[in-house]
This record gives C-alpha cells, sequence and structure tokens, in this order.
C-alpha cells in the first residue's frame, strides 16, 4: 500500500492549501496521476477517502477527481518521443515495480526504444500532482 | 501543484536527530564513516536508520552487506532493519545497473524517497551525501530542516579545497555542524586540524589509515572491530551525540 503514503500528501496538501485560501468545505480535489508512477486506483481512491474523514477544514464525500496523464518519454539523443506503455510489456515484473516505486528509475531499467540511449526525459505523466482544489469560504 | 512537500515532516517528526555525512570532494570515505557511525550508534543501543543519498554510486549496501532485502509496503514503505539498523536505499529499485539521472530526476527520487518512507521512531538518521553541493545537499537542507552535518576530508589539500567550499555554504546557510573528521590520515600532520579551526569549525580528529580495513567490508561483525571504528569513536567523543 504504498498509494497509502502518496494519497496521504495528496490531502495533506489540499488541507494546507485549503487552509492559506481560508476554505470552510474543501468540495473538490483534482488529481493528476502520471501513468508511469501506476497507481492502482482502487487503491489510491480508498485511500484519500479514508484519510479526507477528520480533516480540518473537512473534504466533502466523494471530494476526489482521479484523471490518468498519459506518458511522454523523449530521447535527448534521437528526439524520439513514445509512451511508457509501449514498452511495458517488454519490462519483467521486478523492473516495473521498481518504476511503481520511483519513476525515474525508468532510466535505469529502459533506454530509447529507438537509438537505445539512456539520456531521455519524463516530459508528461511522472506521478501524483495535486491539479486543483475547490471549496466554499 | 506538488503534493510530497506536505507530507516529509510528518515522515521524520518521530527522527530525533538527522545527522548528513558529507564532503566536498568524492572519495574520501563518506560512506565508510556514514557506515561505521550508524553501527556504533546502533551498538550503543539506539534507534538508528541510515538513508544513502548517494544515487549514482550508492556503497553503504556494500559495507554494511546488505543483500536480497527489499522494504516492506505499509501505508508507504518501511525500510528493512539489518544489523540493528532500519536500511534505506536508492539500490532496492535499480539493483546494481548504472543510474544516469540528471539533477531534476534527483530532486525528484529525494522527495519520493522521504514522502513514502516510514521510518517510524529513530534516535538518529544517518545521511550517506554523495559529494559536493549540488542537488541532494540542497534538497537535504531544504526538506530535513533539522538535519546536522558530519563533514569528512582527507589530509590532502586537494580534498580540502572542496571540503572549505563546502563548509563556507553551511556556515553561510547557518546549518548545524558538528565538526569535521579526517580520514585516512597517515602522518601526524596538524594541517588540516589548523585549516578546519581557522573556519573555526570544530575538527573532531583522525581517522587513521587502515590496511585490513578491506577485508572487514560487508561484515559488520567485523567492522565493529576495526581501527576506522575505534578512531571514529573516540573522535566522537569530542560532540554530544
Amino acid at each position: 500500500m504504498h498509494e497509502w503514503a502518496l494519497a496521504e500528501s495528496i490531502v495533506m496538501a489540499a488541507v494546507e492549501e485549503a487552509t492559506k485560501e481560508k476554505l470552510k468545505t474543501i468540495t473538490q480535489v483534482t488529481v493528476c496521476i502520471g501513468e508511469l508512477q501506476q497507481i492502482e486506483k482502487e487503491i489510491f481512491l480508498f485511500a484519500l477517502n479514508e484519510l479526507r474523514k477528520s480533516q480540518k477544514p473537512p473534504i466533502k464525500k466523494d471530494a476526489f477527481v482521479l484523471r490518468t496523464e498519459k506518458s511522454t518519454l523523449t530521447c535527448h539523443t534521437c528526439g524520439n518521443t513514445w509512451k511508457f506503455t509501449e514498452m511495458k510489456k517488454k519490462l519483467n515484473i521486478t523492473d516495473s515495480e521498481s518504476i511503481h516505486f520511483i519513476p525515474e528509475v525508468v532510466f535505469v531499467h529502459t533506454r530509447c526504444p529507438r537509438c537505445g540511449s539512456p539520456d531521455f526525459e519524463i516530459t508528461k505523466g511522472r506521478g501524483v500532482i495535486l491539479s486543483s482544489i475547490k471549496g466554499v469560504r | 501543484m506538488e503534493p510530497r512537500t506536505s507530507v516529509i515532516e510528518k515522515r521524520l517528526k518521530n527522527i530525533h536527530r538527522i545527522i548528513a555525512v558529507a564532503s566536498g570532494k568524492g572519495g574520501v570515505g563518506k560512506s565508510m564513516v556514514a557506515s561505521h557511525l550508524a553501527l556504533h550508534l546502533a551498538k550503543q543501543g539506539h534507534r538508528v536508520g541510515i538513508l544513502d543519498l548517494d544515487l549514482y554510486g550508492p556503497s553503504c549496501h556494500i559495507i554494511l552487506g546488505v543483500k536480497h532485502q527489499f522494504p516492506t509496503e505499509e501505508k508507504g514503505i518501511i525500510p528493512p532493519v539489518i544489523h540493528g539498523i532500519s536500511f534505506m536505499s536508492i539500490v532496492y529499485f535499480t539493483e546494481e545497473k548504472p543510474s544516469p539521472f540528471r539533477g531534476i530526476d534527483i530532486s525528484n527520487i529525494i522527495l519520493e524517497l522521504l514522502a513514502i518512507t516510514q521510518w517510524g521512531h529513530l534516535d538518529f538518521l544517518i545521511i550517506d551525501m554523495p559529494p559536493g553541493i549540488g542537488d541532494e545537499t540542497l534538497d537535504v537542507i531544504r526538506y530535513m530542516k533539522n538535519s546536522e552535518f558530519l563533514v569528512v576530508t582527507t589530509p590532502s589539500k586537494v580534498a580540502l579545497g572542496a571540503v572549505r567550499k563546502l563548509l563556507s555554504i553551511l556556515i553561510e546557510l547557518k546549518k548545524p555542524l558538528l565538526g569535521v573528521v579526517e580520514n585516512m590520515t597517515m602522518s601526524d600532520s596538524a594541517f588540516i586540524e589548523q585549516e578546519v579551526q581557522r573556519l573555526q569549525v570544530k575538527y573532531l580528529g583522525k581517522i587513521h589509515f587502515d590496511h585490513t580495513l578491506e577485508e572487514s567490508i560487508g561484515n559488520p561483525d567485523l567492522l565493529l572491530k576495526t581501527q576506522v571504528m575505534k578512531d571514529l569513536g573516540r573522535a566522537l567523543t569530542t560532540i554530544q551525540l
């Protein structure tokens, strides 16, 4: 349940932001989940809903909106761009699991599919981001 | 918005002291000092953790003989306890493959490790820092506000040149400095001691070059008996840990 730790960071960041903005209730929290992190959405949502209880300001039930962001990887050597899903099938479970914990180890376990370079960049879809929050003042 | 920074304080709140073992220069024995320090404190009955932040070339796992281990998943990841030390390293996720990370990746990895690692209650968390004053050092200063620095140098003027820069920036940033330990000494020269004192930093002492150290690597029971351990223990008596 590594998802729990990430969910906790979302809830704490949302509460922090809402406090700054003097919101009395948080009505919507939109979370962008980068494909590379391969989050189990059900577990993540369960964790978010458990953690939302007893927060101040309160977070309304069903406030969490989850959006997945497709990954884009760009090679610095040859300019190729590709998606993690295109190469995931070729990865063994251990390497894929490692990328789930630390997305940057994609540079360790994979290479540019066109030129074989390890020098590429995660341009989109890395991990979990708090996209926006809405609430009532 | 980056959410991980919001949870770091909570993850570290039950850690009494954080000691970053650092140097401006590579190859001065930071990992060796960090590993010995952790073993020394664990032997005294303290609850100790190690976070190896040398992401390109982690080596604490080699020194401490950590093999075939992986963190447990429980509301994050719980580091395995090895020889009484909660041990966290990128090596669980990279194995022994090369790690071609750029600066932004380094910061992301550190944030991720700090956000998901559940250390629990520790008396000491020892951080094995990479050389220099790059992303890792700046991130430790930024995210681990209570960290104290133990700086390692060798007797070489070359090492001291880079170490002096690290000390200057730590002094400028008003970071707590435990002092400087002089590692791998082969003479009684007072050069490093005088230079360190000139910066008004505490000189902790010498760790003599140990010809037999290599034979103890990977075996904590042997590491506890090395000359390095004896000298480090003596150096640590000059500060309150």
